[in-house]
Parts: C-alpha cells; structure tokens; sequence
C-alpha cells in the first residue's frame, strides 16, 4: 500500500460533500454495457453530469438481488463479451480521465473467485477502484476477501437491510468499510420505493452503531426521492432507473444510439440537482 | 415462526406439487417458481400444482429451468421475508438448507437400511442414486456414509455426452464455485459466470449440486459416475417392459448406471437403486425422444 491515497477517495470525498452541506449521489452502471466503449465513454461522462460516487457493476449471469433492469444489464454486458479483466480495463479508462472520484465495484462472489481473490484486489487497487460490494459475501464469510482488500486499501463496503437487528449490526459492521449501503427495502434492486420515515428511522438507529457515512439504495427512482433520501442520509444511490435510460436509448438490435449518453447523464443532472437542492440542517 | 406464505422452486415439478400439497391441507397460499422450459416438458405436474390450488409462476430469465427457478424464488424471498417461507427442495442454497433438507431426506436411506436388513439380513454392497441438486441421493447415502463395505455412487446427467457443451454433470466436469450461498462443483466458464446446465430430465437440469455431494466427492467417499440422456432413456423403457414399472428420466440415470455395471458384479452382490419419482409425469417428453406425439 505504497500509495495510501488509493483508499482515501471515498472518505475525501464525503468531507468535501459534508463542507457543502449535502449528500453524495451515487449512480451505478453496469461495466460493458451495453458494449465496453459506450460503457467507458459513459462512465467517464458521470462525474461532469453530477455523479459524486460511481459504482460500476461486475456482470454476473445469477444476480439473485437484482431486478429485471440490472439483470437485462449484466446479459447486455455478457453478450458484449464482459469479464473482470474487462471491468478492471474500464477502471484504468476512467482513471485516466478522473482522478477523484470514488469508484465501488459491485457484484456477486464467483467471478471474484475464479479471477483469484489476491489478484483481484491488487489489480482492482491498482486499477484505481476504492471499495467493493459483494452481495453474497456475508459476514460470516467475510475472511474469504476482507484480509486481500484491507491488503490493498480497498474498502468492504457492507449491506445493512430493514431486517439487520440491533445483534446483526455490529457483525456486519465488523467488516464494514468505506460508507454502509443501506438497503431501504425488502427486495431486490429497483422495485418498490421506501418510505422516507421508515428509512429516517432506520438511519437513525444506524447511527448509533456507526461512524460510517451511512447510503441509501434499493429503490430511489426520481430526482424526488432522491432529494427525499439526500435529506435524511449521507448518499443516495441510484441504479435501476439509470439503466432504463441506458436501456431506453438502444435500438431494436441492442445497440447504442448517439442517443445514449446525453439521455443517460440528462437523467443524471436530474437527479444531482435533486440531491444538490436538498441541503440539510 | 409466523409465516403465512409457502414459496418453492420445482424442477420436474416433483417438490413443487409436494409443497402444493402440505400447503393446501393447512390452507396457505403457496407460489411455485418453475422455469419456462420445465413447465413445457413437465405438464402433467404443473396441472397436479394448479388441482392443488398453487401458483405456478414461469421463470424466462437465463435457460429457463432450475436454476433460474431458484434465482426468482430468492428474490420474492428477499422482498416477502416477513410473511413468508421458502421451502427449498434440494440440498442446495445457503446454510442451514443443505443441511436441513438433508436431515429431512435421510428417512429414505433409513427405511431402506431397514427394510435390506430385515429382507436380506445384511446391508447392500452397493448404492447408486440419481444426482441434480442431490437431496433424494443424500438421503439414500446419508444413513450408509459410516458402513465402509457400501460402495456408493451418485450418477450425474451427462445430456448428449459430457465431451459436449450439453450436459448437467456438475462434479464430473465443473470446478468449485459459489452459487446460491454455498461452495460447490459448478458448471461455469473461464470467467466465473455460470453456464447452462442440459439434461432430457428436468430434475437433474442443475448448473450446480449440493455442497454436501462435493464434500462427498473431495473426500473420496462417494464416486460421481455419468449417465447420457439415451442411456437413461435405454433404462426407462427397460424398466418399464420387464418391471412393470415407469420410472421418472431422473431415477432412470440411476438404473441405467445400475444396468451399466450389474454385469461385471457376482451374483450376490446387492445393489439398491432410489427410484426416486415415478415417470407418468415423463411420457411426454420420452414418446418425443421416440418421434411420435401422444
């Protein structure tokens, strides 16, 4: 860990978010979709549209906490011949074009683990990623991939849901890096919307266990809610309504439009004046 | 625990119409998951589902079969943990599923320990039960993994052949992974991501197998033994003109795999065969393989 600015994007990031007095907006796209040049172009595109945090989708063929949007994302990215080598050549793309915003990888296990878990850490950190979220690592198999990342100065960055009792917490919290990403529903991604007292109480009671910046995903759709959930937690992420624009701007056969990107990051400004508009106590 | 709510992923239908059952005779609503294509080829249980006043709910996402069956069920699971429970019908899934369906099985390979003795006066030397997800093969072995005289095969679908892309033999030719919350044998590419299992028996349609089988195989204790889709279907109408019996193209891999090596065993050797589901679900699908419509 020669390089200890490599993990400190995120926390850089979120004191610079709290000297302006708001939340991060956090968008996810999926990495090759719908190809690796559009994807790249794209990702590249986010921060200038109003993205604070990009958390970039490692396609996965079973991705059992995903709704249709992001499924119908990772068997885009997949036909488009998406791997890990592949994701992490889209990291060195964006890297060369932005050196401060944060990037989260996300997705399941087994690919992780086919690359080799030390090698993934260390090409993802050199790569210029800052955390990762596995959704099917749980606490109790969290020695798998903790040690590598803290190796490599990536944060495991964890998932709190409504069913995360005051015993759970502290062992999911155990691991926990980065920010927690609490999921603000019962579900999987961008399905139902929670509802703004419900989650206010459950930041709440999150607060007392942690000093983590504490986000908001699973079901924010809307410049509305967005602003909704900026005013009550520290970032709001927003994935599955951001893929239906992506996925909106292809043609019949699957493929990008000229369309795309300013549709995409059209939606993104959207959501960044929402988040941007709420400023807190 | 206060659920009110059964869900469940089917296969060949077989768990789907047992849960159905359990659920009308408490009288709770129960939601199937069953992939497109096994609706398709396993009619006649999908139709005892709906008697039964189940929901069967297709699944298009992936191949369409178990796999993506399971996917779905997880995911209403997530979003309806509160009111609902999922009965999970093979040893897969996360903890403690492996281990609870197996504890449930294990009555198979109890009653048949049993029964050898008193018939026989002795146990088996051998075993060979049919392997998707595997939970009617641990519950025949569970109960025999301590006799060391019992050998103990699991026979895995091998499609078209497992030299071709089509085939369902996870431990045979998959290498570990993780799936569905557990370490196991998986069918999957280069790059982690989950390739399509295929099978002519919708049961043993699995890109995986459970945790215990691989434990199983690592230790040396069980030897996983393939069986193509003509083999088995060979052993299905076999079974059926000389026993009078039709069996499921799930447990027809296993007397298949039976009829394979019976010839070179001596005479007093026992083999017990799980004749795990019965075919009548199956004859649509084997008068197709014959060329003829019913």
């Amino acid at each position: 860990m020669t390089d200890t600015l490599k993990n400190n994007r995120i926390a850089r990031r979120f004191a610079k978010l709290e000297a302006e007095n708001r939340a991060a907006l956090v968008v996810y796209l999926a990495a090759s979709d719908p190809d690796a040049a559009t994807a790249t172009a794209l990702m590249q595109a986010l921060p200038e549209a109003g993205a604070d945090i990009i958390e970039l989708g490692m396609p996965f063929t079973d991705p059992m906490a995903d709704g249709p949007a992001i499924q119908k994302a990772a068997l885009r990215a997949l036909k488009a011949g998406a791997s890990m080598a592949n994701t992490i050549a889209q990291v060195y793309a964006f890297r060369a074009t932005d050196q401060d915003t944060p990037i989260i990888l996300m997705g399941y296990y087994n690919p992780i683990d086919t690359y080799g878990v030390d090698r993934f850490a260390a090409d993802a950190a050199d790569a210029g990623v800052d955390g990762v979220i596995i959704v099917d690592v749980p606490p109790e198999e969290a020695e798998e991939i903790h040690p590598a990342l803290a190796r490599n100065g990536l944060a495991f960055i964890c998932l709190a849901t409504p069913t995360s009792d005051d015993a759970r917490l502290p062992q999911i919290l155990k691991y926990a890096g980065g920010f927690l990403y609490y999921v603000s529903i019962l579900g999987i991604t961008g399905t139902a919307t929670a509802a703004s007292d419900a989650v206010e109480a459950a930041v709440k009671r999150l607060k007392a266990h942690t000093d983590l910046p504490i986000a908001i995903g699973f079901g924010i759709k809307t410049p509305e809610s967005a602003a909704t959930m900026s005013r009550i937690a520290d970032a709001a992420v927003v994935g599955s309504a951001v893929i239906e624009k992506l996925a909106a701007s292809l043609d019949a056969k699957g493929n990008a439009t000229e369309m795309l990107i300013p549709n995409v990051t059209a939606f993104v400004g959207e959501l960044a004046k929402g988040v941007r508009g709420a400023r807190r106590g | 625990m206060g659920k009110t709510r059964i869900i469940a992923e089917t296969g060949a239908g077989q768990h789907g119409v047992a849960t159905a059952t359990v659920c009308a005779l408490f009288d709770i609503p129960c939601v199937i998951y069953m992939g497109a294509v096994d609706i398709a080829r396993q009619q006649p249980n999908v139709f005892r589902m709906k008697l039964l006043g189940a929901e069967v709910r297709p699944v298009t996402s992936g191949a369409a079969t178990l796999k993506d069956a399971m996917n779905e069920a997880m995911r209403d699971w997530v979003a309806n943990v509160e009111d609902t429970y999922y009965l999970i019908g093979t040893v897969a899934g996360p903890h403690p599923y492996p281990l609870m369906v197996r504890e449930f099985q294990k009555i198979i390979g109890e009653e048949a320990k049993e029964q050898m003795l008193k018939k026989e006066g002795r146990l088996p030397d051998s075993l060979i039960a049919a392997v998707g997800g595997g939970s009617n093969a641990i519950g025949l072995f569970y109960p025999f993994l301590d006799e060391p005289t019992v050998k103990i095969t699991g026979v895995e679908a091998a499609g078209h052949g497992i030299d071709t892309p089509e085939h369902a033999a996870s431990i045979g030719k998959g290498r570990p992974g993780v799936l569905h919350g557990s370490r196991t044998y998986l069918l999957q590419d280069d790059d982690g991501q989950i390739t399509e299992a295929y099978s002519i028996s919708a049961g043993l349609d699995y890109p995986g197998v459970g945790p215990e089988h691989s434990w199983l195989k690592d230790a040396g204790r069980v030897d996983y033994a393939p069986i193509t889709d003509a083999e088995a279907l060979d052993a299905f109408h076999k079974t059926t003109r000389h026993e009078g019996i039709i069996p499921a193209l799930e447990s027809s891999h296993a007397i298949a795999h039976a009829l394979k090596v019976a010839g070179g065993l001596p005479k007093d050797h026992i083999i017990l065969v799980s004749l795990s589901g019965r075919g009548d679900k199956d004859v649509d699908t084997v008068a197709k393989a014959m060329g003829t419509e019913l």
